[in-house]
């Protein structure tokens, strides 16, 4: 025992230590060496992440961390982007933040995804973190302006609020009016959700003027075209900007002030925006092209010609979204002059026409991984591929991470063969190794799970639709990515028994979502019952599940490990599987 | 073992169904279900047979069973006219926050445009792109379906509505967009006085205001308990104003209308969101049976 003491650090010099490691897995790692470690890590967090606020309560979570400054949490499964998660399931945040108010008066950072934020969450926020400084709500909603209002009128050290992506009611554009004049610690922010909300543009203008170092502004459509110039000449240090609606009569006066307003800004690296594009317009950027790393015009109705020449301004591209107008020859110029190109997305300008909207097809996806070296990141609507496209961009691109593709119309067969894509599915998880997601499209049997399974190792999410023959396909998936966390499966013929045979596999994962597929409300029972570590929810609008046959299938399931037991805060319409059912038949 | 989808409504069942005797059944039934699985260790899979729940088909929602939405409703739109209000199988909970999957067939009948083929069959939540993203493109399309709509009222003119200014951009997209938008978007908000979590509704799951209104009473009472009956604070009566509460709705323009005046597709392609409010906060708001054109502007505080 002695020795072992003497080896031993003191507290503070293994706290010092720790407050390098700043990664939740390593600290995670670190808590696991022994007690007087766990100890100490415990009450040096400083960051909290809860990948999903239902795994564990606030309360476990304050008495584990009594220090935390920052806490991100997320809330309702993926698949609620897409509607299929029914309003009302849940997700709310007041409970967190109602404990958090007495547990952490110095909490500085809240990050939210997908939960749902009330305008009193928000007041209660806005009163209790005396040094609150970073408010992220990422595809939030349940919150309106006032709560805003609130925050912008007690948050006097805020540097961060980014409403990216939510939804907020909008009952009055004055809220921005409520940052007092002595408020100036602005850094970023991001009001692009708010639609055409019109927000107060002389307080805009005052704010940003005030607000030596802002960094990122987006702003929202309402705010018109001819506005940007006196905005930036206002902030010429900034770094990231998103314009309004990019659109107004063409007029050369106001086309040389906005030009020369975005010349000014030397930083600018990042922009977005660009609604409703008039493209006469577009050559006002042009300066800050060369430098652009990001570039976002997914909302930009533009043609491919003057996406094409806009494109070719920018060589140090990093990013970039874009609507399929860009075509396959606008993505072939891409290839060509954007060598640092990391990340693409296109997504579809015309999701249900009947006849393709634009010449975009799987020919500019494998233009791209052929000419840029670094791409990591693919998100990809098309309406056609072949297996003999993914297994060239495969081999081009190995150093793949994020593969999405959807071929718009379900259960599309390779246009070339008119074979299943197990093979070009394979293709890109067999040489893509460090791949950590993916989703699939277009027609697939089981053998493509049976690739997944063999070769995506790395695998960290799967999204899964209309495919698959059988339980065979989920049981390859389940049984052979080791690392899988995220599985979300809509529309195929998975039933109960991958399920049931893989059921500790659930326990290493964040969570399973299953839709439309046929899993019986039986096994759904089965598991809630045997495996206490999961939540199982059944959520079904038709009404109980115990009033149809137990071979009936749910309409949707979504199982998630948890420490911290099945929630309270149910809808009529979610029904845990946890609880012995016998004794609750409604 | 089949329970022959009856319904078992513990405490609320106004089906007639001897509620004791189906509760006793169905836990002698689940019990017995639950003992003849194997233990999970013992559970072989079958690889090389053919699995697979229902044989290949996808999972289905549509189940013929659609007396849940018959017996456990409260309210039945009494006051209303029988229009057809959707003609999906499920009883009321498919128009509220939809969430099974409807099939090409089911939506084809339940969109009131005449005729226009379907390119993507229209399931939902798919193509996945997010609301938010869809949105952006709906309005776009819906200022240009709007406008030509309104063109003999003659409100189109005001300097606000900036999407107005690039109609001439986007010749590509009108004409498929505007006929196939209405299928994955027609959800927008509905917020209640009184309750601060907002609800979505899908407009396209309606072809008329009573089907609409029908939704919402189920969407607001439903969640306020789940099989019990309580005395009825908000009568079926949305529509003909003599409730406590009555339908509204904001305008592309963003003025708060009463929810009826207008004709049923000229208001799906208007309106941004619903709010079901106060009778006696509504006033100033259009007096129903008015002509359009007197309609005051004025924003519900």
């Amino acid at each position: 025992m002695q020795k072992r003491l003497a080896y031993s650090l003191p507290d503070e010099v293994l706290e010092h230590v720790f407050s390098f490691i700043q990664s939740d897995k390593d600290r995670n790692a670190v808590s696991a060496v022994c007690k007087s470690w766990y100890e100490i890590e415990r009450w040096c967090r400083r960051k909290i992440f809860v990948g999903n606020c239902y795994a564990v309560s606030p309360g476990m979570v304050i008495r584990r961390f009594p220090e935390v400054r920052s806490v991100e949490l997320k809330g309702k499964p993926h698949f609620a982007d897409f509607n299929l998660v029914p309003d009302g399931w849940g997700g709310y945040v007041l409970p967190w933040i109602a404990e958090m108010a007495g547990a952490y008066p110095w909490l500085e950072a809240i990050r939210l995804k997908r939960m749902v934020v009330t305008d009193e969450s928000l007041e209660l926020i806005a009163k209790s973190f005396k040094n609150f400084k970073v408010l992220v709500l990422s595809s939030c909603e349940g919150f309106s302006t006032d709560g805003l209002a609130a925050i912008a009128a007690s948050c006097k050290n805020l540097r961060e609020l980014d409403l990216r992506e939510s939804d907020v009611d909008d009952l009055s554009g004055h809220w921005l009016s409520n940052f007092p004049e002595t408020y100036t610690s602005m850094v970023s922010l991001n009001i692009s959700c708010l639609g055409s909300d019109e927000v107060s543009i002389s307080a805009l203008e005052r704010l940003v003027s005030r607000c030596p170092n802002l960094r990122s502004l987006r702003l929202n459509r309402a705010v018109p075209l001819d506005k940007i110039a006196n905005i930036l000449r206002l902030a010429p240090q900034l770094i990231e900007f998103g314009t309004g609606a990019y659109s107004a009569e063409l007029r050369s006066d106001v086309f040389s002030n906005l030009a020369g307003a975005f010349s000014n800004c030397k930083e600018l690296k990042s922009l977005s925006g660009f609604w409703d594009v008039v493209p006469d317009y577009l050559p006002a950027i042009y300066s800050v092209c060369s430098r652009l790393t990001s570039l976002n015009l997914s909302y930009a109705t533009i043609q491919s010609p003057d996406l094409l020449k806009l494109v070719s301004h920018c060589p140090s591209l990093q990013r970039l979204l874009v609507l399929d107008y860009i075509e396959d020859s606008g993505l072939e110029a891409l290839a060509s002059n954007c060598k640092d190109l990391q990340e693409l997305r296109v997504f579809p300008s015309d999701p249900f026409g009947v006849e393709p909207n634009a010449s975009l097809t799987e020919q500019g996806l494998v233009a791209v991984s052929l000419g840029c070296p670094k791409l990591q990141s693919v998100l990809y609507f098309c309406r056609r591929m072949s297996n003999a496209a993914l297994v060239t961009i495969a081999k081009n691109r190995p150093n793949l991470t994020r593969f999405r593709l959807c071929i718009i119309e379900p259960r599309t067969a390779d246009y070339l063969t008119l074979e299943p894509f197990d093979i070009g599915f394979g293709a890109i998880v067999e040489h893509c190794k460090d791949l950590r997601r993916l989703s699939l499209s277009g027609l697939l049997t089981d053998l493509v799970f049976e690739y997944i399974g063999t070769y995506a190792k790395k695998l960290e999410m799967l999204s899964v639709a209309f495919a698959g023959d059988s339980d065979l396909g989920l049981h390859y998936v389940l049984s052979g990515c080791k690392s899988l966390r995220k599985l979300e499966i809509r529309d195929c013929p998975f039933g109960d028994k991958a399920l049931l045979a893989n059921a500790s596999k659930l326990e290493t994962m964040r969570s399973l979502w299953m839709s439309s597929c046929s899993v019986s409300y039986g096994a759904c029972k089965l598991l809630g019952q045997k495996m206490p570590k999961l939540n199982a929810e059944v959520i079904d609008e038709r009404g109980p599940p115990g009033s149809r046959p137990e071979s009936c299938p749910v309409e949707k399931l979504y199982i998630y490990r948890s420490v911290a037991g099945p929630r309270f805060d149910m809808p009529p319409f979610v029904w845990t599987m946890n609880e012995d059912s016998t004794l609750r038949l409604s | 073992m089949v329970m022959e989808g009856r319904l078992v409504l513990l405490g609320g069942g106004s089906s007639g169904v001897s509620t004791t005797e189906s509760a006793v059944l169905s836990k002698v039934e689940v019990v017995s279900e639950a003992c003849s699985y194997p233990a999970e260790s013992e559970l072989e899979l079958g690889l090389g047979l053919s699995l697979g729940g229902g044989g290949g088909s996808t999972g289905n929602t549509k189940a013929a069973n659609s007396s849940w939405g018959e017996c456990g409703r409260i309210l039945t739109a009494k006051d209303f006219p029988s229009v057809v209000s959707h003609r999906t199988n499920n009883g009321g909970s498919s128009s509220v926050a939809v969430s099974g999957t409807k099939r090409a067939a089911e939506t084809e009948s339940v969109s009131h445009d005449s005729g226009s083929p379907t390119g993507v069959s229209q399931v939902v939540g798919w193509p996945p792109i997010r609301a938010y993203r869809m949105n952006s493109l709906v309005n776009q399309a819906k200022a240009q379906r709007g406008d030509e709509l309104e063109s003999g009222i003659g409100e189109k003119d005001k300097p606000k509505d900036a999407l107005k200014k690039k109609l001439d951009y986007n010749g590509k997209q009108t004409s498929s967009a505007t006929v196939n938008e209405k299928a994955y978007l027609g959800f927008v908000k509905v917020n209640m006085d009184g309750i601060p979590i907002g609800r979505k509704v899908d407009l396209n799951a309606h072809s008329s205001y009573e089907g609409l209104a029908q939704a919402l009473e189920d969407m607001f009472l439903r969640s306020a308990n789940s099989a019990e009956k309580e005395p009825l604070t908000m009568a079926s009566k949305l529509l003909d104003g003599s409730s406590e509460f009555v339908l509204t709705y904001e305008d592309k323009e963003g003025d708060w209308m009463l929810v009826g005046d207008v004709p049923w597709r000229m208001f799906v392609g208007s309106v941004r969101r619903l709010r079901i409010m106060r009778t006696s906060e509504a006033n100033g708001l259009a007096p129903r049976f008015n002509e359009s054109n007197d309609r005051q502007r004025s924003k519900p505080i």
